[in-house]
């Protein structure tokens, strides 16, 4: 009997296998009867084997559909999922298409942010309003009330490669140009040139060196070259710079900069000249011979040199001087060759809560000829001297509701030219406010006395708004 | 005679280079850690360092994160600002909220190069940074150099703003 259990239990082993393998309910039955038979403790019926075989097919049957739904659910994800893999890869396709329609412009692209990264622009403006007690230059003892925007400026630079670059800057004065000539206004193009850094490593105390041709800015005096409305008091310029130093003064030519350590810098320049006019109103007048390189004659050149230190902080210290053979560009008109002498200091230094600053300049024409002599037009000079004291309001005050820098500064000028008109001492006082570092607003009372004609005389206010970027 | 002249102007400029850089950054980090340069940490520009930093340079800060390096009590800085056109590199060491050491390490405008000399740079030494966000250290500027000035003296109110937003 127990060797027949064995055997039994060895079948229904292997029928279990087969079972599982075949999902067959024949061999289920099978097994449950012989289970049967090797259970001789407990005897079976065949109407119990067949109530449980019944019972077996209806959990079969059961567990079919349920396959068979999941298989439909399944086949139906299968496919959205097909369906959305074809979106997908038509997604991919389109992207590729894309991203090789980029890959292809790339270089275009790279040449245009190259092309911008390498060039810049920049620019200043300055709004004046006068209120004098009479135009400067005038008699009749009429107001003079103008609202004037007196320069709007663009920079344009473009560096061809780390150590040569152009820049340009392009200028119009008075706001408005007529053909008919009705109009003040002017369109100047003030610099033009190509520079070449020409030593960048210091070769003993040499520090570095640039040349540069073109149309350039006279290295002279402290507004010619830096005249950005945030960077000087006064709306209007000092007149010194205006009348002995003809400001803004651009040439062309060649020039070069040679900086040495410690700060110490020599220009070296050889440009147009000055063509200064023998007869009329404006006859010998410095500031009538810029010929601003539109077509200016050059049968005689200028030859500039300025030495510079700015070696302690806080201070400059230059002068220049310049030589022209003949500055009317004519021969046998009884005005031969001349000199030009400018020397300045520009010192700031922190005191208390701000700044003290300080600007003095001098400025000399040496003219020989005959005629000039004659007109006592030979010798032109001037001088001025600038004190001034600038504080951080929000440093200074705390909570002061105006944030940004305030600047008070007085000047006193004493101008001997040609003109009458430009025979004067001018005492000046205002303020700069800064708002911002780049923008400025400013307000300015002055008074000029003639040296020669009283009734030249004039006062009055004014105000500047001011920009950079 | 001019041939001569010509071909000795030749070699003097080929003698030189033509890189306005007058130290890298390595060399800059190596004198201050020696050979072995520690590796470089991160400082993510939040919003509110965002808004200080705004504050000092008077526009954009234009990255979201920036490296530094630390020292025993201090840290170190590469930053860039521009000064007329373009940027000036500057290494700055800030030790216990002062700076340590400045340097410009590569200067690119074609004005103002004044800024890189010590006799500039050495007034920075201890500065810290107010409530104001300004340097607590009167500095001189340099005449005609205004910009390249401004430019250092936000890198250096920069580097004191990064190291103190780090709260070491």
């Amino acid at each position: 009997m127990r060797i027949i259990l064995i055997i039994n239990s060895i079948r229904i082993m292997d029928l279990s296998s087969t079972c599982r393998n075949t999902k067959h309910a024949s061999c289920l039955f099978i097994l449950l009867i012989l289970l049967g038979l090797s259970c001789p403790g407990h005897a079976i019926t065949v109407e119990e084997l067949a109530e449980q075989f019944e019972l077996y097919k209806k959990q079969q049957a059961k567990e079919f559909t349920k396959l068979h739904e999941e298989n439909v659910r399944l086949r139906q994800e299968n496919n959205e999922l097909k369906s959305q893999f074809q979106t997908t890869q038509e997604q991919v396709d389109s992207n590729t298409t894309a991203v090789e329609t980029v890959a292809d412009s790339y270089d275009g692209a790279a040449k245009v942010a190259e092309w911008f990264d390498k060039t810049t622009i920049g620019g200043y403006g300055e709004l004046h309003y006068n209120n004098l007690s009479q135009k400067p230059g005038k008699t009749d003892g009429k107001s003079f009330r103008e609202t004037d925007f007196h320069r709007f400026v663009l920079f344009f630079g473009h560096e061809f490669t780390d150590d040569l670059r152009f820049f340009s800057e392009f200028e119009l004065e008075h706001a408005l140009t007529k053909g008919d000539g009705t109009s003040s206004g002017e369109v100047e193009l003030e610099q033009a040139f190509i520079e070449y850094d020409a030593v960048t490593e210091p070769i003993g105390s040499l520090d570095n060196a640039n040349v540069r041709g073109g149309v350039f800015l006279i290295p002279v005096g402290i507004l010619n070259e830096t005249h950005e409305p945030p960077t000087f008091y006064g709306v209007e310029r000092n007149d010194v710079e205006n009348i002995i130093v003809p400001s803004t003064w651009w040439e062309a030519g060649v020039g070069t900069t040679l900086n040495f350590t410690p700060g110490v810098s020599l220009d070296l320049a050889v440009t147009t000249g000055l063509e200064i006019p023998t007869t009329g109103g404006s006859a010998f007048r410095i500031r009538s011979g810029r010929n601003k390189v539109s077509e200016a004659k050059a049968y005689d050149f200028a030859y500039t040199t300025r030495f510079k230190y700015t070696g302690i902080p806080g201070l400059e210290v230059a002068g220049t001087a310049q030589y022209q053979a003949d500055i009317t560009q004519a021969q046998n008109d009884g005005v031969e060759d001349a000199w030009l002498y400018e020397a300045h200091v520009d010192f700031n230094h922190n005191v208390g809560p701000g700044s003290v600053g300080f600007r003095g300049l001098y400025a000399m024409w040496d003219i020989s000829g005959t005629a000039v002599e004659t007109a006592r037009a030979d010798e032109q000079e001037g001088w001025y001297v600038e004190p001034s004291y600038k504080i951080n309001l929000v440093e200074t005050f705390g909570g002061f509701v105006f944030p940004g820098d305030l600047g008070v500064y007085s000047r006193y000028e004493h101008l001997d030219g040609q003109r009458t008109r430009d025979r004067f001492n001018q005492w000046e006082v205002g303020f700069n406010y800064w708002p911002h570092e780049d923008a400025v607003i400013k307000f300015d009372y002055r008074n000029n006395k003639n040296s020669t004609d009283g009734d030249l005389d004039f006062e009055g206010i004014d105000i500047g708004l001011g920009y950079q970027f | 005679m001019y041939r001569r002249l010509a071909l000795s102007l030749m070699l003097l400029w080929n003698s030189v280079g033509h890189s306005a850089v007058y130290q890298t950054s390595e060399e800059f980090l190596q004198g201050i850690f020696g050979s072995v340069i520690p590796a470089p940490k991160i400082l993510w520009i939040t919003k509110p360092i965002k808004q200080k930093a705004t504050k000092i340079l008077s526009h954009r800060i234009g990255f979201l994160r920036t490296r530094y390096w630390e020292t025993d009590g201090g840290t170190v800085w590469i930053l860039e600002e521009i000064g007329k056109t373009k940027p000036i590199t500057v290494g700055v060491a800030v030790t216990n909220g002062h700076i340590g050491k400045i340097k410009v390490l590569a200067f690119r405008e074609s004005r103002g190069w004044e800024v890189k000399q010590e006799f500039f740079t050495e007034q920075f030494f201890q500065a810290g940074l107010n409530q104001h966000l300004k340097l607590d250290k009167n500095i001189d500027g340099i005449s005609g150099a205004t910009l390249s000035v401004r430019a250092l003296k936000k890198i250096a109110r920069l580097a004191l703003l990064f190291d103190k937003s780090l709260n070491r």
